[in-house]
This record gives structure tokens, sequence and C-alpha cells, in this order.
């Protein structure tokens, strides 16, 4: 840090902790109960130190060996698809939002605010409110039970296309201004210097993104008919029975760490562009 | 809206090229689709929309006679501020620590980050492994030390189970925000002012805070919509809105009535209802909070 | 060479069509909420019945939650896509059959294939309640339990109690709650699916309606009427235990379940399909008795209703798909099917043979307190207690739901909660009649 500041430094490691400590306890927990017997976890109240069925769980987590997992459905498949629905949204939803903001940022047109409160509205209509239309309409086009029905109608990002605003906003006109009296086009100057410079912006959204499409639940559940279009999410949800059956907890919460595995991997992945980003800017 | 670029680019088709993907998914998956719900919070249907009535504003007028209906404003304000205030105040806290280059500033940020890979399904199981009054983990610790907690029952402790659940998604996604924006701001400023004798409370108040305002406002605005329409779910496996209505926010039971009562008119008239408030509360503070943020 | 191999694919085509069958598979979609181990239930059922013939191939999908699966299917009918089979729990009966035109009653569709369907071989009580007045059944019941009592055998020695002999009536089962509490249990006596356990199915144990016009059978215009005087003194008693600490509300629907197995509360009463989990996870002796009753009402017990699901068939799909589903429907309901589903399920086995058959097999001797179930719903039912159709129905149990917990947390009295309750209720009564005009 800039000065040394001991008391300052233990109030921080001090703050993140507890920071951890409670943030993280939820996730804690599930790896706890993933570690147990089913009937160890459904006595009140649950061990808070793990077990010893590690082994036993994730091996049958994974090939779904045990009784009770609900479906034979490959967890494999599951992920695959989970995993191009993640990578096609997060990278669709960051291209599509940098060219709108940077439209509605470095332009003047008309309906230029028209197009940016349009864009943010469909922040305030959740999904499932207008769920038979939109249905209607995939159907209409033939695309379910399709990675482009699974992705194409998440794609739109308000979020994104609001965070770059905010990103370009702060950029100096000077850059623009030098970009204009070097002769580079708008195109080249957003992608020279535009682009490079949003690199921690885009990190920062490529792991929300990716983990928003990784998590998707309704919308695959709706517009998938076959279940080997069933991204992950749902294996997990379907291994929890409704109702009286009684569920394999230790293996649901196996599942649910398995699959979260990909997520954070990207966020680890990702926290070298931050630095990356932070080193570029450090001019 | 305040913030504008002085320099700007001329040309008359290419914002249009640029803006016409988004337009085009956002115009045929989102606006064709609302404006049918738009349509339909005028009608009363059944749920197969076999008999479908015009009514005009009568589902409105309705829900405006439900004394309940409008106890759920308050409710929800409660909610959403307390989710936008805390939520942000908390991550920016730990952002602000995580950002200071310490050891272990990885394991840290990746710990404070990997919760919101949670998927909302499990996050709700987890939440009544905790919080159960009978089997929960936390809710055993609580009564062990005098506090019976029994969210079932008592209103309060509901509201209080559903703003922390609610918050806790949020902090892991603030503050990755946060960190974008505070490993944005160049070291060189900070070091200047610390040579000049500035403290880093100081610091961070004069020159930290005002730097990150563009972001501050971003998850103000963000947090704040997410508090109005994402929360149903959270709503939905702790407390079912109960005990009684007390912790039933406008948009859950928006979600109760569109999803799971199949009131597709009811609940459309609450969307349009919603969505007005929430595009005003956002007008307002692009008008007058942006104003504060620095460019 | 061009025209040689055309000859040559155009006769390989030609024999391939020799050889082919006659008429492809028909494929027969279901969509199903089973998840967890029921889900492997309804796999292997599909398995079963693909296995024994060649005609038909049922593909099985599982579709979420049962509000979730029930929303599929509207989006689906919405959109012209709507599968053949469609499972849909109880209370949504009421939306299915007011569906003008969305769905094909299951009498129709057995009636139509040209094979063997016996209603009356069907358990009234079960059947009864997916069956329009005039006797035409709706839907087939798929998987159907009904409310019934658990207890702590072990937290009653050590209260003092003989562990042999369940509570039979209310009375002794507030005296049994006092027992335990004063050797120091501190959840005696809790409940799940509230509305069905302590207000539907009592109503229709007791022969007391719970609704006009049988229920709701006759027609979108019946009303509520569970604040009868029966109905108030029963919550009135539960309300008393609950001021004493004897009954402790553990939440909405099945959230009390884990309580039971899990040694906190010693009595339970809770849908029969939880037996399974009791057996599993319970480390203590636990005995399984009928609903508890009060002697004193002239026809109690009479007997309880069911809950669960049942298939409903959806119109607007090719003639050959109903005969697939006939054909189905008539395996699911062969008795060595519903047996083994019975037995392997803990649901209700659906038609007179299967229980037959199953008693046969001397099971309920092997597994005591399997039949108990069965027994409170092998009897001839009476219009109050067939079954309830209500519109709405979701919301009205959610309303249950709001106003009772204002009794248990002390906010209103008995009366005052039911009394509210049939009102709001009614009032989605008249909101369902309104928007299902016909």
């Amino acid at each position: 840090m800039v000065e040394r500041r001991p008391l300052l430094t233990f109030l921080t490691h001090t703050v993140l902790l507890i920071g951890v400590a409670i943030v993280a306890f939820p996730v804690y927990l599930t790896f706890v109960a993933s570690t147990h017997t089913a009937q160890d976890i459904v006595q009140a109240p649950m061990p808070i130190v793990p077990g010893d069925q590690f082994v036993h769980n994730y091996v049958a987590a994974l090939t779904g060996s045990e009784k009770g997992a609900g479906s034979g459905a490959p967890v494999g498949r599951m992920m695959w698809v989970s995993l191009v629905s993640a990578l096609v949204i997060a990278i669709g939803k960051i291209a599509i939002s940098l060219l709108s903001a940077f439209a509605i940022v470095y332009f003047r047109f008309p309906f230029r605010m028209f197009f940016f409160w349009a864009i943010f509205i469909t922040l305030m209509l959740p999904v499932e409110v207008r769920i038979f239309p939109t249905y209607k309409v995939i159907s209409d086009l033939h695309m379910l039970n399709t990675y482009a029905g699974l992705t194409i109608p998440l794609i739109a990002s308000a979020t994104a296309t609001f965070l770059f605003r905010q990103f370009f906003l702060t950029v100096p006109d000077e850059l623009a201004e030098a970009a204009r009296v070097d002769g580079a086009g708008p195109m080249r100057f957003f992608k020279d210097v535009l682009v490079p410079l949003s690199a921690t912006s885009i990190a920062a959204l490529f792991v929300i993104q990716f983990i928003y499409g990784w998590n998707q639940y309704l919308w695959p559940l709706l517009v998938t008919t076959e279940e080997s279009m069933y991204p992950v999410v749902i294996g997990i949800k379907r291994m929890i029975a409704g109702g009286d059956a009684q569920n394999a907890w230790n293996l649901v919460m196996a599942t649910a760490i398995l699959a979260m595995l990909p997520p954070a991997l990207v966020v680890v992945l990702m926290q070298k562009w931050f630095v990356k980003g932070l080193v570029d800017t450090e001019k | 809206m305040a913030a504008e670029k002085r320099v700007v680019f001329r040309s008359p088709w290419l914002p249009l090229a640029l803006l016409a993907p988004q337009a085009a998914v956002i115009g045929v998956f989102f606006f064709w689709p609302a404006a049918q719900t738009v349509m339909q919070s005028f009608q009363q249907q059944d749920a197969f929309g076999t008999s479908t009535s015009w009514v005009g504003v009568e589902n409105f007028v309705h829900l405006f006679q439900d004394r309940s209906y409008i106890e759920s404003f308050k409710t929800t304000a409660i909610f959403s501020v307390s989710v936008a205030v805390f939520g942000i105040a908390i991550s920016l806290l730990l952002a602000y620590f995580a950002d200071r280059a310490i050891r272990g500033a990885l394991v840290y940020k990746t710990l404070l980050i990997w919760p919101y890979a949670v998927a909302p399904a499990v996050a709700g199981v987890l939440w009544l492994f905790m919080f159960a009054p009978s089997i929960g983990v936390v809710a055993y610790a609580l009564r062990k030390s005098g506090i019976d907690w029994n969210h079932l029952l008592n209103g309060d402790q509901a509201m209080l189970l559903i703003i922390m659940a609610a918050i806790w998604k949020q902090i892991s996604y603030n503050f990755l925000f946060f960190l974008a924006g505070l490993s944005s701001i160049p070291k060189s400023l900070i070091e200047a002012a610390a040579i000049d004798g500035a403290k880093p409370w100081r610091r961070f108040w004069t020159i930290v805070f005002p730097l990150l305002s563009p972001t501050t406002f971003f998850l103000l605005v963000i947090n704040i919509v997410y508090a109005f329409f994402d929360t149903f779910g959270i709503v939905d496996a702790a407390t079912e809105g109960g005990p009684g209505k007390d912790t039933a926010i406008l948009v859950y039971k928006v979600y109760y009535d569109g999803f799971k009562a199949l009131d597709l008119g009811g609940s459309a008239a609450q969307s349009v209802i919603i969505m007005s408030i929430v595009v005003v509360l956002t007008v307002l503070q692009f008008k007058f909070v942006e104003k504060k943020v620095n460019y | 060479m061009q025209s040689k191999s055309l000859i040559a694919s155009l006769s390989l085509a030609a024999i391939a069509s020799f050889t082919t069958p006659a008429h492809a598979q028909v494929e027969i979609q279901w969509w199903h909420a089973m998840s967890g181990p029921l889900g492997e239930w309804v796999n292997d059922l599909v398995k079963g019945y693909n296995d024994s013939q060649k005609d038909y191939k049922v593909v099985a999908t599982y579709k979420g939650t049962y509000p979730e699966t029930l929303t599929a299917g509207i989006a689906a009918f919405r959109a012209g896509n709507q599968p053949d089979i469609l499972q849909v729990f109880e209370v949504g009966t009421a939306t299915m059959m007011a569906s003008k035109g969305a769905i094909v009653p299951v009498g129709k569709v057995m009636k139509d294939s040209g094979l063997k369907f016996d209603p009356s071989g069907y358990v009234s009580a079960v059947a009864g309640y997916y069956t329009a007045p005039n006797g035409q059944m709706l839907s087939m019941p798929f998987n159907s339990s009904t409310t019934i009592f658990y207890y702590n055998k072990d937290a009653f020695k050590a209260a003092g109690l003989d562990p042999e002999k369940a509570p039979k009536t209310w009375a002794e089962v507030a005296l049994a709650a006092a027992k335990l509490k004063a050797s120091g249990h501190a959840c005696p006596f809790t409940t799940s699916w509230i509305s069905w356990t302590q207000l539907e199915s009592f109503s229709a144990w007791h022969n007391v309606e719970f609704a006009t016009k049988g229920n709701g059978m006759g027609g979108n215009d019946a009303r509520l009427t569970f604040n009868g005087p029966l109905q108030v003194r029963h919550i009135q008693d539960l309300e008393n235990m609950a001021k004493q600490g004897l009954f402790v509300y553990k939440g909405r629907e099945n959230k009390a379940d884990t309580t039971f197995p899990s040694g906190e509360c010693a009595m339970l009463t809770g849908s029969a399909g939880l037996l399974g989990n009791v057996k599993k996870n319970a480390k203590f002796n636990y005995g399984v008795a009928p609903l508890p009753y009060y002697e004193d009402v002239a026809g109690a017990p009479q007997n309880t209703v069911i809950g669960g699901a049942s298939l409903w068939v959806m119109s607007g799909k090719p003639a050959d798909h109903y005969k697939g589903v006939a054909s189905f429907f008539n395996y699911l309901s062969s008795p060595e099917v519903q047996s083994e589903s019975h037995k392997r399920t803990g649901y209700l086995p659906i038609t007179t043979a299967a229980f037959k058959l199953t008693e046969q097999s001397g099971f309920y001797k092997q597994n005591p307190g399997a039949d108990v179930a069965v027994n409170q719903m092998i009897r001839k039912t009476t219009d109050k207690s067939r079954g309830i159709r209500l519109g709405n129905f979701l919301q009205i149990r959610t309303i249950i739901d709001e106003e009772l917990e204002q009794v248990w947390a002390g906010k209103a009295t008995a009366k005052q909660a039911l009394d509210k309750a049939v009102a709001r209720g009614n009032e989605q009564l008249e909101k369902f009649q309104a928007a299902n005009k016909s």
C-alpha cells in the first residue's frame, strides 16, 4: 500500500475475514452437507464440520450411480449445455452492449435517449410475468429446444449497456479528440482505444453474465422439451424431491458444489485480467 | 440527462447500425410480449386463454381497493431501501479493504465473489438449512444465545430474514463492480495525496469516493431495480410472503398471481403499476442524483 | 454414372420402404413434476410400458414443480404445441376443468379407444375427486396420498403413555400432548399442509361440508363453509393447544415434515407419502395411525380427502395419440403396476383390485402402517366427502395459511380467522366464476 499502517492492515484483515465468514458461510455449509450422509443432514441441527462421505458422495453425484438422484440424466451433458449457454450469453451480452453504449454516448441522433430508456425498461418486467407471450414467440420462431432459444432472448442487457455508458462517460474527451485529429473513424477509435480501456469493466461483466447464464433455470425449463437440452441447474432442482419423498440432500449438495466449480474458475481467471487492466491504465 | 460528451462523432447511420442488434432482440423478445402483457392488464381471462373478456380498468380498481395491496407498498419501500443502502455500504467497505494490496487479496476476493455463483434454487434451500426454526444451524445458535428465532410467526424476523437473504446475494455482485471501479483509479493520484499528508480516511472521501461515483450511481440504480424486481424468488423460498402478509412485497404478489395463481389480468395490472413506480424512481435518480456524479 | 447411382439410390430407398414397418412408433409426450426418487419411479413406469409393446412410445419430461409444470402446459397450449399428457396437482383441477376445450376427459378417451374400462373398479374416494358429478372420469389419478397421523413411540414411552395406543380422538391428542410437554418435549404436536389436514380432510373425515354444492363439485357458484361450528371448534382447540405450547406451528405447506423423522416433534398429521422418509431417517420407534376425529360427531370417521396429482389429457392431438394415451393409462391402472407403485412410493392404489393384490402379497403384514392410508379411503363416499373442486384453490389455501398464522401468533381468534378466510376465499371464487363464464 501507499504507506505502512499496521493498524489499518490489521483492520483490513479483520473486516475481510468477517466479511468472508458471513458471505461465504452458506457456500461452506453446502460443502459440509456434501460430505455427510443424508440422514445426518436432517437431524437438527445440521453438523457444521465436514464429514467423511466426501469421496462416496462426489463419485455418486458424478456417475449418477446412487438411487434417488431423480433421473439418469448425465451430469456431463448438462454441464456442457450450461457451458455453451453461459459463454454465448456472456459474450453476446458484452458485445451487443459495447456497441449500444458506444452509440448512445458518442453520437448525437434522434431518439438517442429513447433507445437508452427502451433498453433500460427491459429490467422492469420479470420474465415470469410475460412468460406466455414470450414462449409463443419462441415457439412460432421454431426456436424451442435449440441453443438459440436458450440464449438469444437473454442476450439484450440493460445492465451491461448501462455499465459501459457509465464507463465511457469517464473516458477523457481528449482521447476522442485525438482520434478525430488523427483522421481515425469512430469504429477505429472504438476498437483501438475504448475497448482496451474497458478491460476491467468487461472482465467484471463477464463474470456476472457468465454466472447469470450458467444459473438459468426457469427459461430453459420452459423452452426445452427434450431433457438432453437441460442445463445443470435444472438437474439440481430435479434432485430435490418436492412433496413427500425423501431427498438425497448429500447428493444434492455435492452436485451443487460441482455446478459451482466452473463459475469459480471464471472468477479466478478474470481476476488476473483485473490486474492486467490496472497495469495498463497506469500510464 | 446531465452527463454528455463534448466530443462526439457524426454519422447518420452508424449509431443506428450499432444499436440494431440489441434493438432487434428486445423488440422481438421483450417489447412484443410486454405489449401483450399490458393488454392483458385490461382483460380477464381463464388460464388457458379460451375465454377472454375486456374489463377496462377493473383489475386496477380491484387492486387499490385491497387493503393488503396498499400495505405491501410500505413493506416494499422498507425492503428496497434496506437492501439497496446496506447492500451498497457493506460491499463498498469490503471492496475498499480488499483493494489494498495485502497478502491473500486474491483469496479474499475470490471467496467474496464466489457466492454469486450459487444458483438461486440452491440458495433458497441453503437459507432453509440455516434459518429454519427447527433444524436451522443459525436458528439453533440464536436460540442457544437466548434469541427466540421464529420467523414463521414473527413478522419482523421474517422481514429481517428476507432482507438479509437479498443483501447476501447482492454483496458479491456489488463487491465485484466496486473492485473494478477501484482498480481503475490511478494509484498515482492517491500516492500524491499521501505525500501531501492526507490520511487514508481523507483520501477515501476526497479522491476515491468521487472517482468511484459513476460505479456507485450504477449500483444504486441497479440495486433498486433488483430489490423491486428480482427478489420474489428469495421471498418464495424463505417466507412465501408470510407470516400472514408481513413479507409480501409487491413483486412477490406479481409472481404469485401470475405464475402460481394464474390470475393473468391481475398480475399484468400489478406489473404495470410496479413498472411505473420504478420508472419514476429511476428518472428521479437520473435527474437529481446523477448531478452529483463525477465523470 | 450419375443416372446409375440415381437408380441405385432409388432402388435402395424402395427396398427400405418395404422393410420398415408400415407405421412409425407414435410418440406420446408426458410432462410431469416428479423429482428425486419419484422421478425415477416415473422413468421406470415409462420404461415398463414402452418395453411391453411396440406401437407407442411414451416420453416423460420433467418440467419443474407443480406450478411450473402447469405453467409450461398452459404456455404450450397457447402456442399450439401442448403435450399429450400433463400432470396437474389436485388444486389445479378446477382450472383444468373450466378451460373450455383445453382438455379431453379421460372417460371419453378410454371409451373411444375401445379398450376395456371399468370406472367402478376405481376406489371412489380416490377417483371421485377427479370425476364429474355425472360419473365421467375427467383425469386419471396418478399419485394420490391422504392425511394420516404419525407418532413417536419412544417419546410416548418416556412421557408415560402407552406406545402401542395411538390417540384416536382429538381429545386424546391434547392429553397426550400435555403429557409429552410435561416430560420435557418441546414440540408435542405439529402438522403439515394445514389447510389440507386440519380443514379439508378434517371436514370430509367428519362428513361436513368444506364448501357448498358438494364442495364445489356442483358448479362454479359454490361458496366456502369451512367456518361452520365444527371447524371453528377444532381450530379453537388447536388455538388453545398452541397457547399452552402443545401445538407448535412449523410453517406452511410441508415445511413441518422434517420435524417428525428428526425427532423434534412427537406427533404429526401429514401426508402418507412421508412414510418412506420416516422409515429411512427416523432413529426411533414410530407408529402410524388414522387421522384423529371427534367421536361426538355423527358420521365420523367417514373418509379423508386425497392430495397429490392426476394426469390430464390435452386436446388438439391426432387421433392415434389418444389411442396411445388410452393404452398407457390401461397399463398404469393394471393391478400389478398399481400394486408395485403403491409398495414403492406409498401412494394410494387407485383400484380395489390393486389393493387386494397388495394385501394378498402380505405387504401390509411386513410393513405395519402402510395400510392405514388405504383403510381411510376404501369406503363408500358421500357427497360431502368425495373430494373438493374449487376455482383459485391455490389462492384459497394461501389465504387459509395467512389467516391461521394470525391465530398461532395470537393476533386473532379462531372464529375471526376462519370468518375472514371464508370472506377472502369467496372473493376468489367469485373472480374465478367471472373469469370462467360457461
